[in-house]
């Protein structure tokens, strides 16, 4: 019976929709990350989430914490570029506050993308504006516990927060990059969308495709 | 004895380095180079990192890491993370620019020099001038 909850069987679906996503996507972010990076971002991304779909795929899970937490120490090891420690740090933060929950509500997913985004902050240390995926989590997060306060459901939730991160992650356009290879640009980064914040919103789409069964 | 953990993008890079750095030390040092990804290519991992850095910490007393640019950073206070207590205390990453950092961090540190005043030296590598007028 589909309670419209994150349990453990649709949080693998959400790796693996992630997994896909950033398939479907590599070009495109290694093309927004040749414009202001080292060009590396859609093969690193496809690279980490490919092996962390390899490995939830290959274990039992009791709880959505230790999903997450698999996918965190994958992502550590795999990705290569900045994106690993910083998403890894994501789902790690995450994966405690889902530790030994079977399922998540709209509430508790929301408390767990806070402690992420907090862990990405902490780790980065990157503020609003400065052209990075925090862009796109921080109004996406925030729209995640405004739902969660009305008493929507996950999916409706959801659904707000990826047209906030979608907003997050155009607003970077104009942007010029103060954290990151992108800094090294200056000025010149201005005019082109930030590939961790592109990757951040494609993350979120996932999750909420995951929830359409 | 405080060790030097050198962190590139690239593994040829990182043990190019360290052994540059060695050259002005000799026995009295230990430097290591650790750099690339999981498949060997261009970039960092938080894992290679933080096995580098469960190897030395065996050895040293302290270490000093001097990684290259933005995600070489974030990998290795990423591997920090995993490690104990007492462990992490043990280690400091400098910001210094990486090949005369290490040089400079390894002098300082056959010296017998405290883990606190390596990572400084190491950090005053960014003052240094090639060419005088």
């Amino acid at each position: 019976m589909d309670n419209g909850k994150l349990d453990v069987t649709k949080a693998i679906e959400a790796v693996k929709r992630i997994k896909d996503i950033v398939d479907a996507n590599k070009e495109y972010l290694t093309e927004l990350d040749s414009a202001i990076g080292d060009a590396d971002h859609g093969i690193n991304m496809s690279r980490g989430f490919t092996k962390a779909l390899e490995k939830v795929k290959s274990n039992e899970y009791n709880d959505i914490g230790s999903v997450f937490k698999d996918v965190a120490m994958t992502l550590m090891s795999t990705v290569g570029g900045a994106a690993g420690p910083l998403y890894g740090t994501f789902f790690m933060k995450a994966s405690m506050k889902l530790a030994a929950q079977k399922e998540a509500d709209l509430s508790l997913l929301a408390q767990a993308f806070r402690e992420g985004l907090q862990g990405v902050v902490a780790l980065g240390k990157a503020q609003l504006s400065d052209k990075t995926m925090v862009d796109a989590l921080t109004p996406a997060v925030e729209a995640l516990e405004s739902a969660a306060k009305d008493g929507l459901t996950l999916k409706q939730g959801l659904e707000k927060a990826l047209a906030m991160a979608e907003k997050g992650m155009k607003d970077t356009i104009p942007m010029v990059a103060r954290k990151g290879r992108a800094s090294y640009l200056g000025e010149r980064s201005a005019g082109h969308q930030d590939p961790g914040a592109t990757s951040s919103y494609l993350i979120l789409k996932a999750f909420y495709d995951a929830l359409e069964g | 004895m405080i060790g030097i953990l050198v962190v590139c993008h690239s593994f040829k890079a990182s043990s190019g380095i360290a052994e540059i750095a060695l050259q002005m030390a000799g026995e009295k040092a230990r430097v290591v180079g650790v750099g690339g990804n999981e498949e060997g290519g261009i970039g960092t991992s938080t894992g290679k990192i933080y096995e580098a850095l469960l190897d030395l910490l065996d050895e040293c007393d302290g270490i000093v890491i001097l990684p290259d640019l933005g995600s070489a950073v974030l990998s290795a206070k990423a591997a920090l993370d995993f490690l104990e207590e007492e462990q992490k205390s043990r280690v400091l990453i400098a910001d210094a620019p990486v090949l005369e950092g290490a040089v400079m961090a390894v002098v300082e540190a056959s010296t017998g020099s405290s883990l606190e005043k390596v990572k400084q030296v190491a950090e005053e590598a960014h003052s240094l001038k090639k060419l005088r007028v």
